[in-house]
């Protein structure tokens, strides 16, 4: 649609300048590549020309290597810590979504209850964990699932309360005007009013829900077919098996950026006819 | 007049003598706010059944806005009543499908297409959208914007805007159309041209406009009656007829008597103004 930046669109601007912009906006989208692999270049380099053990830094060639060796015997634990991410996630994102709306339906419960959101989020984590194992003591996953779902909730909780509260007064004296139900000013005017919101929300949550997985793992510990990333991390630590280590480091990584560019496309399509943010 | 407090008589609607009846009532209405701020102050008007087009004129802080809610029923009156003798209630006791109200800004939901944002008032009632579909695009017709049924709001101008508020507050076919400064924050060439359209609106939906303005050539240009208000509490300062023929053109604007009542008309918000005191120009 509006992809397509001005200087391209625009046939007054003379051929050599729409030249210039056009490099100019691919240079500014490798930029970031760029100073990656010079990054890394270095960081070989530097290793190699250092004598550096692998198990105190290994190179990039060398992670990379395990990485491909090592995918297939990874992948089991990969798929663990995915799996009670997008548990969590999306527990959150829907109750998240629900104590929002009750929260704003009347002034008094968002009162009694935001002060309890509010220690939940910042009372760390690794510091309830330990209790939650207790009470959770049969189940390892369901542990983890709490331990990562209370991460993620606070940020979604917030913002659609936010969102929920932030309708435009103009609009609210309009449904009040032509008798709008309470369902009907929820559904048609105060949710689509606080999307923008809550799906910011839902962005940050989805990176933190990860996080909370991962972290709870290394309080909780696992073993067997059920461990996740965090315990091949904690494993191959003790082992002095680093360039293993930074291949799930790695897979962490990289789980964590492909939640976020999935949420941001998501928010971007749901968002794509009115919002600002999902217009370039 | 039987029934002398708030609104709410449906039985005295059915009665036969309806033409004589006033369409709005307002009684001795005045507002006070919980802050202590005293809006309005023994304020009546009564506003016929006949199609007129009205002006509420007055500085800022008058409580013109104020006024044009509390007919809407956007705001209570803290004593007085507003009444409509004519009107057919709905459960609430309020005359709402009798209301279409146009704010200062657009007040358009970003997130619907022009269309729906029309549709809007009708969808509240439970109308379906395939059975008044046609009166909606037929609203947009009328005010020029049928090619945008399906744009969004962030695509159209400020004009533009307000037209779509304009076909939303017709949509329901009210009997009177509230206006708060709806072209205030226009240019002054799109102002123009929307009032032009207004009036050509006005004439052909036979309907009654109250509009809120601070511009004396604006309700000069505009309205058959213009009431003044002084501010600081807002009170009754002078109601006025402007007893120029429609249509109304350009000529009407550049004319002796379009001068003329502009300089009555100013007389009167000057002495509206002194009666109210204190700051503001």
């Amino acid at each position: 649609m509006s992809d397509q930046g001005p200087a391209t669109a625009n046939p007054a601007v003379r051929p050599e300048e729409a030249i210039h912009t056009q490099i100019l906006s691919k240079l500014r989208f490798a930029a970031p590549f760029i100073f990656g692999l010079a990054f890394l270049a270095f960081w070989e380099i530097a290793c190699r020309v250092n004598d550096v053990p692998p198990y105190l830094l290994p190179t990039p060639l060398n992670i990379i290597g395990t990485l491909f060796t090592d995918f297939r015997s990874l992948l089991p634990n990969l798929l663990v810590t995915v799996t009670i991410t997008v548990e969590a996630f999306l527990v959150a994102a829907v109750g998240g979504l629900l104590l929002g709306m009750l929260l704003t339906s009347a002034r008094w419960i968002e009162r009694s209850l935001f002060p309890y959101a509010v220690i939940m989020q910042v009372t760390p984590i690794v510091a309830i964990a330990p209790l939650i194992i207790i009470w959770t003591k049969q189940d390892t996953s369901l542990a983890l699932l709490i331990c990562a779902w209370l991460v993620a909730f606070f940020p979604v909780v917030s913002n659609a309360a936010v969102g929920l509260n932030s309708t435009d007064r103009n609009l609210v004296d309009l449904f009040k005007l032509y008798g709008a139900s309470k369902v009907q000013s929820m559904l048609m005017l105060r949710l689509p009013a606080a999307m923008p919101f809550y799906l910011a929300g839902l962005r940050i949550a989805g990176g933190l829900a990860l996080i909370g997985a991962v972290v709870a793992e290394f309080v909780a510990g696992t073993g067997g077919a059920k461990s996740g990333l965090a315990y091949r991390i904690l494993e191959t630590g003790y082992r002095l098996e680093i360039p293993r280590m930074f291949a799930a480091l790695v897979m962490i990584s990289a789980t964590g950026i492909a939640i976020f560019v999935i949420l941001s496309l998501f928010s971007r399509f749901i968002l794509r006819h009115w919002h600002e943010s999902a217009q370039r | 007049m039987t029934a002398s407090n708030v609104v709410a008589t449906p039985q005295s609607a059915q009665s036969g003598k309806a033409a004589g009846r006033p369409l709005i009532e307002i009684q001795s209405v005045a507002k006070i706010y919980p802050n202590g701020t005293e809006a309005i102050r023994g304020f009546s008007l009564e506003i016929p059944s006949s199609p007129q087009f009205l002006s509420l004129l007055g500085p800022s802080g008058c409580g013109k806005s104020t006024l044009l809610r509390m007919i809407a029923g956007l705001e209570s009156c803290t004593a007085g009543s507003i009444e409509w003798p004519t009107a057919e209630y709905d459960g609430s006791g309020r005359p709402r499908a009798e209301i279409g109200f146009v704010f200062q800004d657009a007040t358009l939901m970003p997130w619907a297409s022009v269309f729906d944002n029309v549709y809007l008032p009708l969808r509240l009632k439970h109308q379906r959208r395939k059975d008044v579909a046609d009166r909606v695009m037929d609203l947009l017709r009328q005010v020029n914007l049928e090619k945008f049924a399906k744009s969004y709001p962030r695509e159209l101008s400020g004009g533009m805007k307000m037209r779509v508020s304009i076909a939303r507050a017709l949509v329901t076919r009210p009997k009177v159309l509230l206006m708060d400064e709806p072209f205030a924050a226009l240019d002054e060439i799109t102002r123009l041209r929307l009032n032009n359209d207004l009036l050509h609106l006005w004439e052909t939906q036979k309907l009654t406009v109250v509009f809120v303005t601070h511009s004396v050539y604006e309700s000069v240009f505009l309205s058959d009656r213009i009431v003044v208000l002084a501010s600081h509490p807002g009170r009754l300062m002078s109601d006025l007829a402007i007893k120029v023929p429609y249509p109304r053109t350009e000529e009407y604007r550049t004319s002796h008597v379009y001068n003329d009542h502009c300089r009555e008309v100013s007389a009167w918000l000057h002495k509206a103004m002194a009666a109210g005191g204190e700051e503001e120009q």
